[in-house]
């Protein structure tokens, strides 16, 4: 018996398919499954963040519906995956966020824009917030860098906080010993295969999305998503220890590296979460957990205006829009930031920690 | 929209691997072509859907193949499982074009992957589908589509205007009428007649009421029918077929792979009088595998017990269906309305007759009986370890073997043995010429693509004479 009724549905698919593997060729999760000859909570919800929910097994299923066994693997564990993800909250108290995560994450976010709005208003007059300033230091005029600092980096760290002790929960329910952390060959065939997302080509034709012909697209999207984000944070990165090593003041011109960084990321931004939108969009609903709908769109959503915001700040920065658009992105970026452990940027996180115990349970199976 | 009233080069008749083979290497030889498939579209394919591999010859090992397998060999395999009943000069050709094939299908899309899971020893002789059949079907699909061959699904043919030989029209059901097709050539590709219980009946009387067949419930032979009456010359014995013993409990139709049991090496097999009636140690896997439905169907009422105990529960490959359990055999009879003292002497006896021996399934053994009938001649070892456990099982029929003699072309050849004008045949429906009877693994695909391939293409060059 299982702890829910996705757990039981799961439980009885990964019956029907340990009994046939004929998708073994497809991706992790089902070599994963053939280890395995009775699937606890636990396995299923690694099995859950395992899957990249390609859809190739759903298409190539001989038993998907509308025949009577009726086998939907991808959606299974698109649902299973997003119970785990809130069974696995910390604080405990959070976890409703998961239930409705678009409404959460869009109050959330149209609460820290307003916050930062007002809050440049009360701090400054209109001269400042209206103004136009240019030349190093120029956004410190409508809020301290120490104190941006320490709003980020609280934010940042709870949010670290959080996630750290999701991974725990997961790390315990998955029943994976402490060793996975000191196996350096394990993590780095996970960091291979999710930085090239290895799991989500159907096993090298490609995703299935609206129908049953393969294509590469939300491979691409993804790649231009996590990629962006990346080149953001690096941005970040560079820019916080320009001020602190260097003691160089934003803004910077367009040609150094955090500005470039930044551009180069933030196109990634836009292109990126659109085109997964659009592929969300157009997906076969016999694959979609309609449920997190709303949850997807809505991280997909925050990722876009990140982007944007930041991008309209650049161009618009010797402007008298500066002071709002630098509230605006603030606003975003603080409620994405405070709200990463309680949507869909956690399945990164739970991926690869899947993918790191596959890597390390086929190390330990060839006996390495 | 497809137009049905322009003239076709080919027709194919059918929607699975050999179907598919034939319209794709019809089209690339220039050929216009229809595809009419019975099923709707999630069910295409016919039993190619439940499928996962393919025996090919190779001279050498490949990526996906584990060493060389010669003509000569995979000849020399055929002879064994139908015990010569086989026509050598087209099983002997087949054989030559199953070398060109493994490429061939690649260039179709189709994908091969490693033998991963080893759940079948086939890693030398059988190339595994990425994904399984119906992954390769997709990939016929989407290269027969990207061709320009026209498909319509759903599309029952209701007679065929067949004139001494001479292929003129089909008539196809639509809607609540019927329309005419034309076309120069006929490629049948529509399978077996395995889901029409009627027609099995006829040979193997009420026991076809307790068969379970293992694919589409769209095989039911009507085409087969359609070109018999019409003067087609006919192969093969109509009892044989590839039959299994597959899980009591499996659906009707359509259970594909996953109601197979490989068991039977691990315990014993009785009948519903509780008895032992083969010896279950004969010969290894794959050709045990493809014997006992045809005990089993032998049995009355068609049914079988495998019987075997907690030391080997996790020794086969898991089942969909759980085993029976009970704490002993008398329990265990119970549960299946078996009578309980006769099962527990079959067991007290079989057990009794044990010799000890190494015991390794991957080779004929030699844990055997003494003084037992009939004996385990290998792997035997004794039930004595509660839980014991049984799974229940029928005869599951795959494909049947009666069909239309053709010839190295894929031509049809007529009752009186001419050849036919423009009708050509691939995949079940003439894989009698090949299998008179017995099976090993994969050989239904290669007689599909093999045969698909050359009579689209033979299909393709008489439609331009």
């Amino acid at each position: 018996m299982h702890g829910t009724k996705i757990l039981e549905e799961a439980d009885r698919l990964m019956t029907v398919c340990n009994s046939c593997r004929y998708c073994e060729g497809l991706c992790a999760v089902f070599p994963a499954m053939e280890m395995r000859r009775s699937f606890s909570d636990g396995d299923l919800n690694y099995f859950a963040n395992l899957c990249h929910a390609c859809g190739a097994c759903y298409t190539d299923c001989q038993f998907s519906p509308p025949h009577e066994f009726n086998v939907n693997v991808p959606k299974t564990l698109a649902v299973a995956r997003a119970e785990s993800w809130a069974a696995y909250a910390w604080p405990r108290a959070f976890a409703g966020l998961f239930a409705r995560n678009g409404l959460a994450i869009s109050l959330i976010a149209a609460l820290s824009v307003a916050a930062f709005i007002f809050g440049f208003a009360a701090l400054n007059d209109r001269q400042v917030l209206f103004g136009i300033h240019t030349g190093p230091g120029a956004f410190y005029k409508l809020m301290p860098h120490n104190a941006m600092a320490a709003l980020f980096g609280a934010a940042l760290l709870y949010a670290l906080v959080a996630l750290v002790m999701g991974v725990r929960a997961f790390w315990r329910d998955i029943g994976e010993p402490i060793g996975m952390l000191v196996d350096p060959p394990s993590l780095w065939q996970a960091m291979k295969d999710a930085t090239q997302l290895r799991y989500l080509d159907g096993g090298g034709v490609g995703c299935v999305n609206e129908d049953e012909r393969p294509s590469d697209l939300r491979k691409i999207h993804h790649h231009l998503t996590f990629y962006g984000f990346a080149l953001c944070f690096a941005a970040t990165c560079v820019a916080t220890l320009y001020h602190y090593l260097i003691a160089r003041e934003a803004p910077y011109p367009w040609w150094d590296l955090p500005v470039v960084l930044g551009t180069l990321g933030g196109i990634g931004l836009l292109i990126g979460p659109a085109g997964l939108l659009a592929e969300k969009w157009k997906r076969d609903p016999a694959l979609v957990d309609q449920k997190r709908m709303g949850m997807d769109v809505a991280f997909i959503a925050m990722l876009f205006l990140t982007s944007l915001t930041g991008m309209a700040l650049l161009l618009l920065r010797d402007t008298a829009a500066m002071g709002p658009l630098l509230a605006l992105h603030l606003g975003v970026v603080f409620s994405l930031f405070i709200t990463m452990p309680y949507g869909k940027f956690v399945h990164g996180i739970y991926r690869f920690v899947a993918l790191v115990r596959y890597a390390r349970e086929r190390r330990m199976m060839a006996g390495v | 929209m497809v137009d049905l009233s322009r003239k076709f080069d080919c027709l194919v008749i059918g929607g699975g691997n050999a179907a598919l083979c034939a319209a794709i290497s019809a089209r690339r030889s220039g050929a216009s072509v229809l595809v009419l498939e019975g099923a709707p579209k999630f069910y295409r394919g016919g039993n190619t859907r439940h499928t996962r591999n393919m025996r090919c010859a190779h001279d050498a090992a490949t990526d996906i193949l584990t060493g060389p397998y010669t003509e000569q060999e995979f000849w020399e395999d055929l002879q064994l499982v139908t015990e010569g009943q086989t026509d050598e000069e087209l099983a002997r050709h087949m054989i030559r074009e199953s070398k060109d094939i493994l490429g061939w299908v690649v260039e179709q899309g189709v994908r091969w992957q490693p033998s991963l899971g080893g759940t079948l020893s086939l890693g030398r002789t059988n190339s595994f589908f990425l994904g399984g059949g119906r992954a390769m079907l997709n990939a016929l699909y989407l290269t027969a589509e990207r061709l320009g061959v026209d498909i319509l699904y759903d599309a029952e043919v209701l007679d065929l205007d067949i004139d001494n030989g001479m292929f003129l029209s089909a008539d196809l059901k639509q809607g609540d009428g019927r329309v005419t097709v034309r076309a120069a050539t006929l490629v049948a590709a529509a399978g077996g007649f395995e889901a029409n219980i009627e027609w099995l009946k006829q040979y193997w009387g009420e026991a076809a009421d307790n068969f379970l067949i293992r694919g589409t419930p769209y095989n039911r032979g009507s085409i087969l029918k359609m070109l018999l009456n019409k003067g087609v010359q006919q192969v093969g014995d109509p009892t044989q077929c590839h039959a299994v013993a597959i899980d009591a409990r499996a659906p009707k139709f359509d259970g594909g792979i996953i109601t197979r049991h490989d068991s039977v090496v691990f315990g014993i097999v009785v009948n519903k009088h509780g008895l032992r009636f083969y010896d279950e140690g004969e010969d290894i896997w794959p050709k045990r595998y493809a014997i006992w439905g045809r005990l089993v169907a032998a049995q009355p009422d068609q049914i079988a017990y495998i019987v075997f105990d907690a030391s080997v529960r996790n020794s086969f490959m898991p089942t969909l269906f759980p085993p029976i359990e009970a704490n002993s055999i008398a329990e265990l009879a119970g549960k299946f309305e078996l009578d309980a003292a006769v099962l527990e002497k079959t067991v007290a006896e079989f057990n009794a007759a044990v010799r000890p021996g190494t015991f390794d399934h991957t080779i004929l053994d030699d844990c055997r009986t003494e003084g037992l009938t009939p004996p385990k001649t290998h792997w035997a070892r004794k039930i004595e370890t509660p839980p014991y456990y049984a799974y229940p099982v029928r005869p599951g029929i795959t494909f049947t073997y009666l069909g239309t003699r053709v010839n190295k072309q894929a031509r049809m050849l007529m009752k009186d043995g001419k050849p036919a004008a423009n009708m050509f045949a691939a995949g079940e429906i003439m894989a009698g010429n090949v299998l008179g009877k017995g099976y090993a693994a994969g050989i239904g695909m290669t007689i599909g693509s093999v045969f698909g391939r050359i009579a689209g293409r033979e299909a393709a060059q008489n439609a331009r004479n």
